[in-house]
């Protein structure tokens, strides 16, 4: 074949973009490759394919959806600690004239890809899955506004997930940093493929993220049961509320700096070139009126799960329901006020810096007062130490932690001495790891009997937490000294020998949370192995308060056989309180969505498109992008996208769950 | 603790709709759809907000009253407008049912439209072949994107349009139809409102300067 | 965003498709007055009536926003009732959000270019 041809066909893509001279890249693909070899003849042997295509793959259930996006959040969580880890080795090795094990180039790709998968493919998928999951639910719904929507969603955040992941064997990932600031990441000095993995693995997943917070806004405002009035939602319900208004009103920001980016290296604009007028710190400024209130879709949720767990676990009702529900209403907007502390050094001024210094202290205003509440919900409760709430108190110390050195970083001053420390690393994993990613554990441990029907083991979740929260001291606390001593970030060799002991330190930390990853995974086994043991018939495990734990577990496909009526804040309380009887007559058909492939094979070309267009396949992208315009309009032309489940089949459902109940009393 | 929602005659509370009625198909559109525009218009703020910072940054190539034809552009703006408003006229003919006289009206809007985009076309193609490429500097790289923006939203809604014209011949103005009907009609006019941004703003403005 | 009534409502099936009911006149009516707030504007800039530029700009901004409210009502029947009210809380909410990124982008990014910028090269750039 000619040369022409080829370049025609492949684009930049070659042999030599193959990374077959890095050992450990040659090493994870060969486990990758067997292990994923091994997945696929396991599905093949046990005929698996049809099962999932038709009930998981193309579902518009927004339970099952809800499970994917938590499945594909703790795979995630895997690849990404994984980089955790080595980053880690790498620090705590390269002292004294040693190297390390990461050549510079490589190991700039894994702190960029790690920032990068850890915010968008664990944190958001986590948080994304439990709103996903519980906001239906809990509001008394059948499913969200637009269910083709979700799967479509769904499978948009994979497909972002799957560029970010061929970046690993097909070429190679962006080496600066995970929000990819110019010029650096502009053509001339990032020419290689690892920027375009990064805007295109975005994109696709930021239009899933975009529509998918679209739809839960229109589900809480038009799908709420009938009696649920807005101020008596579940708390957790108003934090889905405002992280996903958060969500629509940020993400289109950073569609657009990505694009003005793209445009920059595509094209040839000069947005944020250093010559021609352009301006890279316009750059920094608009990514980060996204990047500020990102912080707060990832975490507010998390506040919710805490309200909806301390209130259970305590038995009482949550203290303060309106103040929480106005501070997180003051969150939401102020989120949107303090952009600039993430770049006080860039040299705009006293009048900026401090006002942008003052709106990010008043920030913690309402995050105390939701600290304050939970301590009071707390107080005189009778307090059961099951695992979501152990996450929950380990989530209260450490984020308290967390947010007080926020409150050091927003003092101007301070933050030109601590600007891209270490102690800035340490700040931002306190919170995230003490805010969400505890806060999903504490989802997972509390919900997790909801969507499979048992529980989760308590031995191995124990083991798990304790491992967690251990490491996670041991990892960070350790980078607030370094940051104070000066250490800046992403480094990969040090000349002074005393820094050492405390990077070893640290790296002994990721290694405890390593066990704790391990432990979940087990937990998770042994979970299932002992599912007879751990089930959980009433649908009611923890004596909760909120809707969704009025119904069986798992649910059925259509929620609820009957809408639910809501009389108070905590509507299943109340209803358990005042003698409600579960009917058992009178069940009529339900009309419900239908199951569609639409969504993933949109999705499917749309990571197509965004493949050929990180390797200059032309042909490629246009014919994906092609193919999605005639895909969805054809979808269009389908009237006909729901169905009535018969009564007979509701009555069915409903009997054995009667049978059921009837054997727990 | 008093509530809309109690039929119940004995006193007993209600715990669940015993008779229901689904939420009719579409309840939730309008309200989706607006909100998508909302995150749309923030994608226009930010190209504004990009104009804004970068506008005057000519990097001594040239500047607005070198490039721009306010005529061309009154025009522009003129086919705008009339789309606007025979898009209203296919509004109200599909209150009546009036068939034949909705698809007139879409056909007529969508050759506004499409006048609209042809003539942007040309002036993208003039400033071009001047030199004044968006490759040339900072301000009409924003130029280019915001504009282009606006006129690549306008082209999706044209092929958006013929679309709903086949959904409606074959289909008729059933329920479903009108719904997608009223979901284009607030994307022109959106589009219209976002117009008045960029002549005000890109093209007096920038004469002005 | 506190307490709605809507909840109740949300079993009330006269489907109201959310941005009103439009009549002829209504559309007349919009787009008379955008036409004569369009011609004005580009009037004021092609003739150069007004003495300064400064007001000039002043003025057609003004025009701008009352177009923009002209195109809600007439074009977009925005209202405060539709979607109970949700529609409006969406605009009003969304205008915030740009007014805040975009003054502030300004805002920013013109401290910073005095503030780092040497004035030799300011003028060069212009």
């Amino acid at each position: 074949m000619s040369p022409d041809l080829l370049k025609f066909i492949f684009g930049r893509l070659g042999f030599d973009s193959l990374p077959i001279h890095e050992l450990i890249l040659v090493g994870t693909f060969a486990v990758v490759a067997l292990g994923g070899v091994t997945l696929l003849a396991g599905l093949t042997y046990f005929r698996l394919w049809g099962y999932l295509w038709r009930e998981w793959f193309t579902t518009v259930d927004h339970k099952r959806i809800g499970i994917m996006y938590m499945i594909l959040g703790i795979v995630m969580l895997l690849r990404g600690f994984a980089d955790a880890l080595m980053m880690r080795a790498q620090q705590a090795m390269a002292f004294g004239g040693s190297e390390g094990f990461l050549p510079a180039h490589h190991y700039d790709q894994v702190f960029t890809a790690h920032g990068v998968i850890m915010i968008f493919f664990v944190a958001m998928p986590l948080v994304t899955g439990l709103m996903n999951f519980v906001v239906p639910l809990q509001i008394g719904a059948r499913d969200v506004s637009f269910p083709f929507l979700n799967n479509f969603s769904f499978w948009m955040t994979v497909g972002g997930a799957v560029l970010v992941m061929l970046s690993l064997f097909i070429g190679e990932f962006a080496r600066t940093g995970w929000l990819a600031y110019p010029p650096l990441s502009n053509i001339g000095y990032s020419p290689d493929v690892g920027v375009d993995y990064y805007i295109w693995g975005l994109q696709v997943a930021g239009v899933g993220t975009t529509l998918s917070g679209i739809n839960l806004i229109c589900t809480i405002v038009k799908l709420r049961c009938p009696g649920m009035t807005m101020m008596r939602m579940p708390v957790f319900t108003w934090t889905s509320l405002c992280t996903n208004i958060l969500i629509v009103a940020s993400f289109p920001v950073l569609t657009v700096v990505l694009a003005l980016l793209s445009l920059d290296r595509y094209v040839g604009t000069n947005f944020f070139t250093n010559d021609f007028g352009g301006s890279p710190m316009m750059y920094v400024n608009l990514i980060w009126i996204w990047g500020h209130p990102e912080v707060y879709i990832l975490v507010l949720p998390a506040f919710g799960i805490f309200s909806e767990v301390t209130s259970t676990f305590s038995g009482k009702r949550l203290f303060g329901y309106t103040s929480m529900v106005y501070a997180t209403v003051v969150i939401t907007i102020l989120s949107y006020l303090v952009w600039l502390h993430h770049f006080f050094t860039m040299g705009s001024g006293a009048s900026v810096n401090s006002f942008f210094g003052i709106t990010t202290m008043i920030i913690s205003i309402p995050t105390g007062a939701k600290m304050f509440n939970w301590l009071f919900t707390m107080y005189r409760g009778r307090i059961r130490y099951e695992l979501p709430m152990m996450w929950t108190i380990a989530f209260m110390l450490t984020f308290v932690l967390g947010g007080m050195t926020g409150v050091l970083l927003a003092v101007p001053p301070a933050d030109f001495v601590l600007h891209n420390s270490l102690f800035l690393i340490a700040h931002f994993h306190n919170v995230i790891i003490g805010g969400v990613v505890f806060g999903a554990f504490a989802g997972i441990n509390y919900w997790f009997p909801k969507a499979f029907g048992f529980r989760l083991d308590p031995f191995w979740g124990k083991c798990s937490f304790w491992f967690w929260v251990t490491g996670f001291y041991m990892a960070f606390m350790p980078l607030y000294v370094l940051g104070l001593m000066g250490v800046t970030r992403r480094l990969r060799v040090f000349d002074d020998p005393s820094l050492q002991i405390w990077f070893v330190i640290a790296a002994i930390g990721a290694g405890l949370v390593f066990l704790g990853i391990l432990s979940m995974l087990m937990q998770f086994a042994v979970s299932f192995l002992k599912r007879e043991q751990l089930k959980d018939v009433t649908g009611d495990p923890w004596d909760a308060r909120t809707l969704e734990w009025a119904t069986s577990s798992p649910p059925p496909d259509y929620n609820f056989a009957f809408t639910p009526v809501v009389h108070d804040n905590d509507a299943w309380w109340d209803m358990k309180k005042r003698g409600y009887q579960r009917p058992l007559t009178g069940f009529k058909p339900i009309h419900m969505p239908s199951s569609t492939g639409t969504g993933i094979i949109l999705a499917g070309f749309a990571t197509a498109m965004g493949f050929g267009l990180v390797w200059y396949m032309w042909w490629l992208a246009a014919l994906s992008f092609i193919a999605m315009l005639a895909v969805g309009i054809g979808h269009t032309f389908n009237y006909h996208r729901d169905f009535d489940i018969p009564a007979d089949d509701v009555i069915r459902t409903e009997d054995a769950r009667t049978k059921l109940l009837a054997g727990a009393k | 603790m008093t509530v809309a929602v109690n039929p119940s005659q004995t006193g007993e509370p209600v715990f669940y709709l015993a008779d229901e009625h689904p939420h009719p198909e579409g309840y939730s559109t309008s309200l989706g759809f607006w909100i998508y525009l909302m995150s749309d218009c923030l994608i226009f703020a930010m190209l504004f907000a990009a104009f804004g910072v970068l506008g005057a940054n000519y990097a001594a190539g040239p500047a607005p009253k070198d490039l721009f034809d306010l005529d061309l552009v009154a025009v522009n703006t003129s086919m705008l407008l009339l789309s606007s408003i025979t898009y209203g006229f296919a509004m109200l003919t599909m209150q009546q049912n009036k068939i034949a006289q909705t698809q007139m009206w879409l056909l007529i809007t969508g050759l506004f439209g499409a006048a609209f985009i042809g003539i942007e076309l040309t002036e993208f193609a003039h400033m071009i072949h001047e030199g004044a490429t968006p490759q040339r500097s900072a301000f009409l790289s924003a130029f280019f994107t915001l504009v282009g923006t606006h006129g690549l939203h306008v082209s999706c809604g044209l092929i958006w349009l013929m679309t709903l014209m086949v959904q409606v011949w074959r289909f008729g103005l059933i329920e479903a139809n009108r719904r997608r009907l009223m979901c284009l009609s607030m994307f022109w006019h959106f589009l219209d409102v976002v117009w008045i941004g960029v002549f005000t703003f890109v093209y007096l403005l920038g004469v002005l300067r | 965003m506190s307490t709605n009534t809507h909840a109740a409502g949300a079993h009330d099936h006269h489907h109201d498709d959310g941005h009103g009911h439009s009549t002829f006149s209504g559309y007349m009516l919009g787009f008379v007055l955008s036409v004569v707030l369009t011609a004005i504007p580009f009037w004021l800039v092609m003739s150069g009536a007004l003495p300064s530029k400064q007001i000039t700009a002043l003025v057609i901004m003004a025009f701008a926003v009352v177009q923009i409210v002209v195109h809600m009502i007439y074009f977009l029947h925005m209202n405060t009732k539709s979607e109970n009210g949700w529609s409006m809380m969406a605009l009003i909410f969304t205008i915030v959000m740009v007014v805040i990124a975009l003054s502030g982008s300004l805002w920013v990014m013109n401290h910073l270019n005095s503030n780092m910028m040497p004035i030799h090269e300011m003028t060069g750039m212009k």
